[in-house]
């Protein structure tokens, strides 16, 4: 025998299930007067600095069909490329943006949409700067364990040609899938991000 | 030695595979291609804060906090515990959220159409921010088991589900919680896509008769442990990371 090491193990992940919403965006589904607002609907105020843009797409399944039932979660930097959050240690990020959304897919077309800022760049661990990017997280029936990915920007070619994560795809080829297309909607610049579950185009996921 | 390195590896044994057949809708939605790996930077080792004054006095009182005419029916339990990481630390100020089905086992969602009936004064949701300690507790009723269109004959046990955020986005989980003693436990395809009956354990909560309310409430008691992170003796951090 030798000496026990004091770790616990993680709690195992469960699916969110079909009805992920009663806890997360209760008036979403009519479940109103338990508590005012869902977290994480609204990101940005008039104070809030930085580019206003929109994040939005849809989720399909092996089968080309689209997610309605899914829920989104979005972590980002601000528009100076700092975390608001106790670890970050280079500088203080803007108080009027905490960097994280949470939306349900549309319970018809399927779309989750954010208005947010586009953040600035973050060093990777070696202080080389990673490109743009804001961390996505999916969650719904049917996925066990929540699916952690990055948005990156179509009009950021030469900051994602040298970003030290996406670097570390081997496979070419799957990058596109993270890369939000740039467009516009009522004057505002509207990046999509679709993701594929799986299929030829399934998106790039990691286990971070 | 401080307590900043990077998270444990997530151990993807201890967790559901992706695909798991006897739970069918995973089929078409589970990913095929390996995951890439990605050591920690900071976009993973950060995570929003959430402050107490968000959340309301009866947002961890599930008996009171949908209440229109009366208090919600069924079996009166009190369910608490602790948010801890793998290194066995509270962890505070994290964020707790659980929603269930009401006594007979129906959800209050629009898309539900389960026969049982809706209890009018159950809505099926509640939070709690940790304190000091990594401690939670919120009064709920007892759910009942239900069933779903997987199998021709599945049933859910009763479950209670949580969505936990701990400081940092990597930690982020969700799962669910079942009561001691419950046999469905163990024919329910969505408690079996966990592969280790260990691991499966760790999510039954247990009955704890010393924190039982006297002519009130039985008492659960429910841990729930997100990702450690490394010491970082000895280890080179460039500056700002």
């Amino acid at each position: 025998m030798v000496q026990k090491l004091d770790f616990l193990k993680e709690s195992p992940s469960q699916t969110a299930g079909p009805y992920v919403h009663i806890g997360t965006n209760p008036n979403w589904v009519e479940i109103t007067g338990v508590w005012n607002e869902d977290l994480g609907l609204v990101l940005v105020g008039p104070e809030t600095k930085g580019e206003r843009i929109i994040v939005k797409g849809r989720i399909f399944d092996g089968a080309g069909d689209v997610l309605r039932d899914a829920l989104v979660e979005i972590w980002q930097a601000d528009a100076e490329g700092l975390y608001n959050s106790p670890e970050e240690t280079r500088g203080k990020a803007d108080p009027n943006f905490v960097g994280w959304g949470r939306q349900p897919c549309d319970g018809t077309t399927g779309e989750y949409r954010f208005e947010t800022v586009k953040p600035g760049r973050v060093p990777f661990r070696d202080g080389r700067m990673m490109a743009p990017h804001i961390t996505v997280w999916i969650v719904a029936r049917g996925i066990n364990i929540g699916l952690h990915t990055r948005l990156y920007f179509s009009d950021e070619e030469a900051a994602n040609a040298e970003c030290p994560v996406l670097a570390q795809i081997a496979r070419r080829n799957r990058i596109p899938t993270l890369i939000a297309t740039r467009g516009e909607e009522n004057g505002m610049p509207a990046y999509t991000f679709d993701i594929h579950l799986q299929g030829e185009k399934e998106t790039v996921f990691f286990d971070i | 030695m401080s307590d900043n390195g990077q998270y444990f590896q997530r151990d993807r044994t201890w967790h559901p595979p992706a695909f798991t057949p006897s739970y069918k809708t995973s089929v078409l939605r589970s990913p095929q291609q390996p995951l890439i790996s990605l050591e920690n930077t900071l976009s993973e080792s950060t995570g929003p804060v959430f402050g107490h004054s968000k959340i309301g006095p009866l947002d961890n009182d599930l008996i009171r906090n949908y209440a229109k005419t009366g208090e919600a029916i069924g079996q009166r339990i009190v369910v608490y515990g602790r948010v801890l990481d793998e290194n066995a630390r509270p962890v505070p100020g994290a964020l707790v959220e659980f929603w269930q089905a009401n006594a007979g086992g129906r959800y209050r969602h629009k898309k539900e159409t389960y026969l049982a009936a809706i209890d009018p004064n159950f809505g099926g949701c509640g939070r709690m921010i940790t304190d000091e300690e990594g401690r939670y507790w919120f009064r709920t009723i007892k759910p009942g088991a239900y069933p779903w269109p997987n199998g021709v004959n599945d049933w859910r046990p009763a479950h209670i589900h949580f969505s936990v955020f701990g400081h940092a986005f990597a930690q982020r989980l969700i799962t669910q919680m079942y009561f001691e003693g419950d046999p469905m436990i163990w024919q329910d395809p969505i408690a079996m896509t966990v592969p280790d009956r260990a691991a499966v354990e760790q999510l039954i909560a247990a009955l704890d008769r010393q924190n039982t309310l006297p002519m009130d409430s039985l008492a659960y008691k429910f841990d729930i442990v997100l990702r450690g992170r490394r010491s970082t003796m000895f280890e080179n951090r460039m500056e700002g990371n």
